[in-house]
């Protein structure tokens, strides 16, 4: 067992989690990889949501596969770090919308 | 960024033995990845064999004007191995006799070879089909001396093809060095200005794709579509196609990838692209590499690596196609660069 939760190594093996149930692992993969396919967004377009997601989720293996995705498709660091702030921005703003919440709550309750 | 190469530094990867050593020891001894031939051999297709020759590559120096941090030639200013006249007239003599249709200039930057413009109109009488010269574009804004040459690619026919790693600035001058994106701008406008590159034109201006970094090219079709549009949009610029081309594990680049520490990475990101489709069409099949000093190479990896044909005739004095055909061609695990997901070449992808 590894002494650690995350291990780079451990992307190239995603392909792996079909092994313990191929059906749905082949569904995941077929999904994953039609979604990602050009459509009425291009590839580019989708790869950048994609960085955007990572950030989100904060998932290290996709952060690293989408950077080096960004990177092979010419996507420049100006162009991700735009992303990242849409994905910061929504953040911040999902918190910050429930301050209306809150808001709302303390009216009712305060004299 | 650097300003000399690899030699003058006096590098250990400056020779082609150690890099060849570093190329087959560590993840590739330890069976940690395949070696290429072995890669191949999973396939039925070892050994690659040369097929008819198609385009013959003619390298007439390492000296060039730039010193790009990925040069897989590790050109610069201060390499003064450069053709000599008497070689290239070896050369004019293969060329009128030779079944290529394309013959292909490169260097270094070729125009700094003194006999450059001598060799062109030479070469250029005897008509094949398709003659290329790889030129830097900012060769034509570095000094007076060559301000004229679209004029002079015109008058010949020459088929341009230039290196471009970005549509921005910043990638570009990180590459190549500072300044050269704004000169490689200036010289595409003076190609477009005199019908190079521009639509429906037969005067054939494409550019050279090649990542900026440890990491593969992407689609090639998509990355010329971004690119024309924003050379078109942001400078009114047209080029024909776009060739994206892998970044080959050495020399400079290899280099690179040890010093940053991403040559391991990017040898399994290789391995991992392999595509055996891409074998079949690998330019080593199709194509002969010629040195400044006239040895002949399967391609200008091997020339780079001082890997020679694997035949009788190894110069230029003593080609003889019958010879080179079918002939092994010499790999290394340097290989997996041009067979990596839809392969890679002198003209883009393969697969």
């Amino acid at each position: 067992m590894q002494k650690t939760y995350y291990d780079p190594a451990d992307l190239k093996k995603f392909g792996k989690i079909s092994d313990w149930n191929q059906e749905l692992g082949k569904k995941f993969f077929d999904y994953y990889a039609k979604v990602f396919e050009e459509g009425a967004l291009s590839e580019r377009e989708k790869s950048l949501i994609a960085l955007a997601v990572a950030h989100t989720i904060q998932c290290p293996y996709c952060i690293d596969a989408y950077t080096g995705d960004g990177l092979q498709r010419g996507i420049t660091k100006e162009e991700m770090m735009e992303a990242l702030h849409v994905a910061a921005a929504i953040r911040g703003g999902a918190s910050l919308v429930h301050g209306v919440q809150m808001m709302n709550k303390v009216n009712k309750l305060d004299m | 960024m650097i300003t000399t190469s690899l030699h003058k530094r006096e590098s250990e990867l400056a020779n082609s033995n150690r890099q060849l050593e570093i190329l087959s020891n560590g993840i590739f001894k330890s069976g940690d990845l395949p070696k290429f031939s072995a890669k191949i051999a999973e396939t039925n297709q070892f050994p690659l064999k040369a097929k008819k020759l198609e385009v013959l590559q003619i390298n007439v120096g390492y000296m060039c004007n730039q010193v790009c941090e990925h040069c897989h030639v590790d050109a610069g200013p201060d390499r003064k191995e450069i053709m000599t006249k008497e070689t290239m007239m070896q050369c004019l003599e293969v060329i009128k006799k030779t079944g290529a249709h394309t013959l292909d200039l490169t260097g270094g930057a070729p125009e700094m070879n003194p006999n450059f413009r001598w060799f062109v109109d030479e070469a250029s009488k005897v008509g094949i089909k398709d003659f290329i010269v790889r030129s830097n574009l900012t060769i034509i804004k570095s000094n007076k001396k060559f301000a004229d040459l679209p004029e002079f690619f015109k008058s010949h026919n020459v088929h341009v093809v230039s290196s471009m790693p970005h549509w921005t600035k910043g990638k570009t001058d990180k590459q190549r060095g500072t300044g050269v994106f704004d000169q490689s701008i200036q010289a595409l406008k003076e190609l477009n200005a005199i019908g190079y590159g521009m639509p429906n034109s037969s005067l054939r201006l494409d550019l050279v794709y090649n990542p900026s970094g440890a990491f593969l090219p992407g689609n090639q079709s998509a990355l010329e579509r971004d690119f024309k549009k924003a050379l078109l949009e942001d400078f009114n610029i047209h080029f024909h196609n776009l060739f994206a081309i892998t970044n080959l594990p050495i020399s400079r680049f290899l280099d690179y990838l040890i010093a940053s520490d991403n040559y391991e990475d990017y040898m399994y990101s290789l391995v991992e692209a392999y595509n055996p489709t891409a074998v079949k069409n690998v330019m080593c099949t199709n194509t002969l590499s010629v040195s400044w000093d006239g040895k002949l190479y399967d391609c200008d990896f091997n020339q780079m690596l001082e890997l020679p044909v694997n035949s009788k005739a190894k110069h230029i004095s003593e080609y003889n196609e019958d010879l080179l055909h079918n002939r092994d061609i010499v790999i290394s695990q340097h290989c997996y660069g041009c067979t990596a997901g839809a392969g890679s070449s002198c003209q883009g992808s393969v697969a």
